[in-house]
């Protein structure tokens, strides 16, 4: 199967212009020239990924003070439901991105795995703060603290900060969208397709 | 009563009791096995009347423990902090359960922590840590290979 850049080359259409300077950039989609304006057609997966990306529901997850900042963040002044993340479900089965926020305990780490693989596909990981990281503060000397969620379940987005200002956690959430946008989701990796 | 008045009436209770210097409150040493009695009458005194038991911790220093208690008495709005010492190999001390009912959860987190022994309390065991966890966490002494990384 052809790229589309590839045809797109070919044909020598460029959505920008003939003389304008961006005319040899590769559109990433097919254009297809009509009268009155030019319709566009993607590929299907950037269209998924564009809405998975601007809906993605987190779980409520909060073990610890960096769930004071994400309540701060889903409040009224650093409103993340900009930015599609309105609905934040309690239940692991209608939610999308699990930010884990705070110090997950070695009595805590079991319930985190069940909670990871009760969530449907795709489903994102971000980490939030030092605790989740890397065991932040609790790195030394303490008997009880998983050195970083990752040793648990595969995190995505990792946000540094103790605790990350909502600033920072809009920003992960940013990135977060920006990967999907990009990459591809498991599936589309398993069917072969995506970069 | 005032800080001054309580250490002179104090004494009257306590013949034996010693007092340490600084802090906000009060505090004072008193013997491990007399506490039961001494806790007793701290609570039913009508010049002291403690009734809120505020705080029960332990506190390791490398040759001993030390158990703290912080008393206050809503009634009179006066505070006091008792502490003492238990022997490290075999800490045992009265339970004052039964006076205060609060000390219950407070003796069992210590009992969990640290490893001390609360005579006749009515239900001895681990309230934070996992049932089959190996050890007193809290103590100075206590060495976990896989979980602890020494600084």
């Amino acid at each position: 199967m052809k790229n589309e850049n590839e045809i797109l080359n070919e044909s020598k259409v460029s959505p920008f212009g003939e003389d304008s300077e961006r005319a040899s950039v590769a559109f990433p989609g097919e254009v297809h020239p009509t009268a009155g304006g030019g319709i566009l057609l993607s590929k299907l997966d950037e269209v998924i990924n564009w809405a998975r990306s601007n809906s993605l529901w987190p779980l409520v997850f909060g073990t610890s003070c960096c769930a004071i900042e994400m309540m701060s963040t889903a409040a009224a002044k650093y409103d993340w439901s900009r930015f599609g993340f309105e609905v934040a479900r309690a239940t692991p089965r209608q939610a999308d991105v699990i930010i884990i926020a705070g110090t997950i305990v070695n009595k805590m780490a079991p319930v985190l795995k069940r909670l990871y693989d009760q969530m449907p596909d795709p489903k994102y990981v971000i980490a939030m703060g030092a605790c989740a990281t890397s065991g932040g503060p609790f790195f030394y000397n303490t008997y009880s603290v998983v050195k970083g969620a990752d040793h648990i379940i595969p995190v995505d987005v990792y946000i540094a900060g103790c605790p990350p200002r909502p600033e920072a956690l809009l920003h992960a959430l940013i990135t977060l969208q920006q990967k999907i946008k990009s990459g591809a989701t498991r599936e589309q990796i398993r069917n072969g397709i995506g970069n | 009563m005032t800080n001054e008045a309580l250490k002179i009436k104090l004494p009257e209770l306590i013949p034996s009791v010693v007092f340490e210097e600084g802090g906000e409150w009060i505090t004072a040493f008193v013997d491990a096995s007399a506490w039961k009695t001494i806790a007793q009458q701290l609570r039913s005194n009508e010049d002291f009347q403690f009734d809120y038991l505020f705080c029960v911790t332990c506190v390791d220093w490398k040759t001993h423990l030390t158990m703290v208690y912080h008393l206050t008495s809503t009634i009179y709005r006066h505070s006091l902090v008792i502490k003492a010492k238990l022997d490290r190999n075999n800490p045992e001390i009265e339970t004052v359960s039964d006076i205060w009912r609060t000390a219950e959860f407070h003796e069992r987190e210590a009992y969990d922590l640290f490893g001390v022994k609360f005579l006749h309390h009515p239900d001895l065991r681990r309230l934070l840590l996992t049932d089959d966890f190996d050890g007193y966490p809290l103590r100075k002494d206590f060495e976990d290979p896989i979980n602890m990384i020494k600084l």
